[in-house]
């Protein structure tokens, strides 16, 4: 009998049918991934999770009986009154009698857990970041090494030693270096010759010659500090595609929980997508009142502040944060403002310039999320209400500015305005990439 | 006296290490073998964790599998019921190979390891090794290497086809799996282990003897063929066919090569299989009476604890509970307890027979040597043999079976038979009738195709009780079928009897697909 310890084998062997699973059954699946995305906090859609699929795409059919019509027959335990010729009246509903469940898998949906990446996979599946053209000039050098042929020095790990071993076999065949069992023969003949005979003119002959041979022996050893040779690495540059997002987001008093909710929910979906996108991405935060400020994270959300609003102080601290650490030539960069669409009169003109002139020619996209309250969400399609930010920015945005805006009132809005602004746009970015 | 007793126990307590497992496996090989006269193929325990036996599932339990999105699919299902605890896992897997791998899981107790090693690897494993339908259509030897070769075929084939495209027949071919048996022997018997030599020779043979020019000698034009009456016509594609898989892959005129094989190994696969469905009831009841009777056997001699062997009871009448049929519980008779049960029986029937008993089966009661009785029963029978043999009125009073009819033609519900004198036979009768795979499985055959003409294929399911097929799933099926065939293909669904048409299913091929 063996005992085999099975439990260190490497796990996930159906890895590869659950891979061929989730291709069969993409678009069914990635319908479901949208819909759960919906009612889901962002946590949540880190974590993945549940969904559940029609189960008509996953069929397995076989010819089989079906389970009405014709005659059925049962053999069941357990009587306690029945006697033979009884007629029983026909349970309600199935009219496969008492065994009506074998007729295999239900019909209802098929449940199953998707991993966290499966999950965002599926989610930003079709989603692309607009204006990727300039990703390949956009890039960072780092240093990474390549393997560049052979050099006759370096460290004695990196000893290449199939090509030293080939160098000194092909020194010592072009030397004529004797070979060991020339030696041996050599000199067991002589033995042979010294036992049997004694002194003879041929052994003298032989023993000169191995004199001499041995003599070529050690002048030409059998492996030479000449022949090594070690594997040579070369630095070379790698690309690295790197991204910042910029968060602006108003904080003035006018700005409710509900506000800030809505945008710190949009602002971690972005982020979620930028780093699936970038191998590295940064995100500042840029809160602003009358005045702006580069805040972290904790405070950029939660710590209340009061005060005016004048949007212009932003984009004048993102102008001086780029201009000091984040290069246009090297970094992608994003913005995201939000805002609840109130900015001081006298400032919609200055908003405008800087914003048109300095920010969105550095900028790979802008987007400008527009949020609500909960309740002005009836009248958005009656009343032609537009906040003054809106209007601004309308402006810019007939003039052909890379501009997006949107207006989310509603916590259910998020991903599919989300969706809107990163749609893939084939024929668009067809055109742009010649 | 106690600190003997105490060193005689095999465990203390749950916990175990491979030592345990193996002082276990020898006292449970020592009753089985010595005992019980169990004839056993080398034993391979393999401890697995959870993970694995979720893996082990989806892959119908086999070690190694070729790679197929059903099998994700199954995997999914089993792992999110698991993990919402809906399910338990199975204490244990076995595989019916040569030596005898089983899977135990590293959750169990002591106890249940003993159990599972009683149950698995001497239980099942005997019946394995001796039953006739194993014998006659397994080759326990070569299935790992056999699987080996599928898996590696398939990768292949999908390198060199693409997925969608293996995918494509795999699904017909699983959509077919149990039309694709052979319910006779047939002349050779099965080697596996000579398949993959098989192919490659077959590939060689190609790649040798190809030849460009053949394609440009000039052919003689439309010879007149001579004409094959029906009869031989039929005799020459061996018609009638009830193995879909097979005639497919002898006799579709467009199927690629490997297309061919891929069904060749689905068969292969499903005929393997083909045994398991015959005798479940036996298996289960064969490995659970030999678990009881070792797990007693350890306790009498002190090799268990009195804990031990409750813990033991308390999963034994779990897995042998039979509900009764207005219990919620119910989902048709558990082939554990049924099996377990008649097992019972007969031992009680050697060694304690009433007049009944005598007068029923004359043969084997008084014989005194339960385990020989059981032994030939277990090598010479399978389900439908066996209840049809053995189910005795004790055990139909016991269970108090009766048999109920639904016709869609009477308002009501009909009680044909009860445990009474009167009901007995027939009660045994139709209860082994359920247990017959081939009048479970809808009969369906290749009837004709005439490949001179428009090669249509027509197949005949021949209708019992009146039960159509279920027809959605017929017309995927077909679907698949005319795929493969590559020209159109009806199905007829016939009453054997009168030849009368309940219904006819037609299905084109995709041009595309193949």
């Amino acid at each position: 009998m063996y005992i085999i310890d099975r439990r260190l084998n490497p796990g996930g062997k159906s890895l590869a049918n659950r891979q061929r699973f989730l291709r069969r059954a993409k678009a069914q699946i990635q319908r479901a991934v949208r819909q759960t995305a919906g009612d889901r906090d962002i946590t949540d859609l880190e974590r993945g999770g549940e969904v559940s699929i029609p189960a008509d795409g996953v069929r397995e059919p076989s010819f089989r009986r079906s389970g009405e019509g014709g005659v059925h027959d049962h053999i069941l335990p357990g009587n306690k009154r029945f006697v033979e010729g009884d007629a029983i009246d026909r349970p309600p509903g199935g009219s496969g009698g008492a065994a009506g469940g074998d007729s295999g898998e239900g019909e209802d949906d098929f449940r199953f857990v998707l991993t966290r990446d499966e999950f965002l996979d599926l989610f930003l599946d079709d989603l692309e970041l607009p204006d990727l053209a300039k990703r390949r000039v956009a890039t960072v050098e780092t240093q990474g090494l390549r393997r560049a042929g052979y050099t006759v020095t370096g460290s004695p790990v990196n000893l290449a030693l199939l090509r030293s071993m080939r160098n000194a076999l092909s020194r010592r065949i072009a030397m004529r270096r004797p070979k060991s069992e020339d030696l041996l023969r050599l000199q067991e003949e002589i033995d042979r010759l010294e036992e049997q005979e004694g002194p003879s003119e041929r052994l003298t002959a032989l023993q000169l010659e191995l004199e001499q041979l041995q003599l070529r022996t050690k002048r030409f050893p059998y492996i030479d500090p000449i022949d090594l040779r070690y594997r040579r690495f070369e630095p070379v540059a790698k690309p690295v595609a790197q991204a910042v997002m910029f968060c602006l987001m108003d904080v003035s008093g006018s700005m409710t929980e509900h506000m800030k909710d809505l945008a710190k929910r949009f602002y971690m979906l972005l982020y979620i997508f930028l780093t699936r996108r970038y191998k590295h991405v940064e995100i500042v935060f840029i809160r602003h009142t009358h005045e702006a400020k580069e805040v972290d994270e904790e405070t950029f959300f939660n710590s209340p502040e009061t005060g005016g609003t004048v949007v212009s102080s932003a984009l004048r601290e993102m102008q001086r944060i780029v201009e000091e650490r984040y290069s246009p030539d090297a970094w992608n960069i994003y913005a995201a403002q939000a805002s609840d669409g109130d900015n001081s009169p006298n400032d919609g003109a200055t908003s405008a310039t800087l914003l048109r002139d300095v920010i969105l020619p550095v900028c790979q996209y802008y987007a400008y999320l527009e949020v609500g309250s909960d309740s002005d969400r009836m009248q958005t399609g009656f009343i032609n209400h537009k906040t003054s930010l809106w209007q601004t920015y309308e402006t810019l945005q007939v003039e052909g500015a890379n501009l997006a805006m949107r207006k989310v009132n509603h916590r259910r809005e998020i991903y599919p305005v989300f969706r809107e602004l990163f749609r893939r746009r084939d024929a668009e970015a067809g055109a742009r990439v010649p | 006296m106690t600190v003997i007793e105490h060193d005689n126990l095999l465990f203390h307590g749950p916990d175990w290490d491979f030592g345990t497992i193996q002082r276990i496996h020898d006292a449970v090989e020592a009753i089985g073998v010595g005992e019980l006269g169990l004839d056993v193929y080398p034993n391979q325990i393999e401890v697995i964790t959870a993970e694995q036996m979720l893996d082990a599932y989806a892959s119908i339990g086999m070690p190694l599998f070729y790679k197929h999105w059903s099998f994700g699919k199954r995997f999914a299902l089993h792992e999110s019921s698991y993990r919402q605890g809906l399910m338990g896992l199975a204490y244990e897997i076995v595989i019916n190979s040569n030596p005898c791998i089983s899977y135990i899981m590293e959750e169990n107790t002591a106890t249940m390891q003993t159990l599972v090693i009683a149950h698995a690897a001497f239980g099942h494993n005997h019946f394995f090794k001796n039953n006739y339908l194993f014998k006659e259509w397994t080759d326990a030897d070569g299935i790992l290497d056999y699987l080996e070769f599928a898996k590696g075929y398939i990768t292949r084939c999908e390198e060199r086809y693409g997925h969608a495209a293996v995918e494509r027949v795999l699904d017909a071919a699983h959509a077919l799996m149990s039309h694709g048996v052979h319910r006779y022997p047939r002349k050779k018997r099965p080697d596996l282990r000579s398949e993959e030599r098989r192919e490659r020779e077959r590939q060689l043979h190609l790649e040798q003897t190809f030849n460009d020019l053949w394609r440009t000698v000039p052919t003689k034009g439309a010879a007149a063929k001579p004409q094959l009456s029906e009869e031989r016509r039929r005799a020459l594609l061996e018609l009638p066919q009830e193995n879909l898989l097979y005639f497919l892959e002898k006799s579709a005129p467009r199927l690629q090569l490997w297309q061919r094989e891929i069904l060749r190994i689905v068969r292969q696969i499903s005929q393997y299989f083909y045994p398991q469905r015959q005798t479940k009831v036996m298996n289960e009841g064969c490995a659970t009476y030999c678990h009881y009777r070792i797990m007693t056997r350890l306790h009498e001699r002190g090799q268990i604890s009195d804990g031990a062997f409750l813990e033991f009871l308390q999963s034994h009448t779990n897995v042998t509970r039979q509900p009764e049929f207005d219990d919620p519980h119910y989902g048709g008779i558990n082939p554990y307890a049924l099996g377990f049960g008649m097992m019972q029986d007969i031992e009680r029937i050697c060694t304690k027979p009433t007049e009944e008993d005598r007068e029923w089966f004359p043969d084997i009661a008084d014989s005194g040597d339960a385990m020989a009785v059981l032994r030939d029963v277990w090598a010479n029978y399978r389900d439908e043999s066996f209840i049809s043999q053995f189910l005795s009125p004790h055990l139909i009073r016991k269970w108090r079976m009766f048999h109920l009819v639904d016709d869609p033609d009477r308002p009501e519900l009909m009680i044909e038979a009860i445990h009474d004198e009167r009901g007995y036979r027939r009660l045994r009768r139709s209860l082994s009738r359920h247990y017959d795979v081939g009048w479970s499985d809808p009969d369906i055959q290749v009837i004709d195709v005439d490949l001179a003409g428009d090669r249509r294929l027509i197949l005949h399911h021949h209708v019992l009780n009146r039960t159509l097929l279920h027809k959605d799933d017929a017309q995927r099926v077909l679907q698949m079928v005319a795929n493969l065939w590559g020209y159109a293909v009806v199905l007829k669904e016939v009453e054997p009897a009168t030849g009368a048409i309940f219904q006819e299913h037609v299905a084109h091929p995709h041009e595309t697909l193949f």
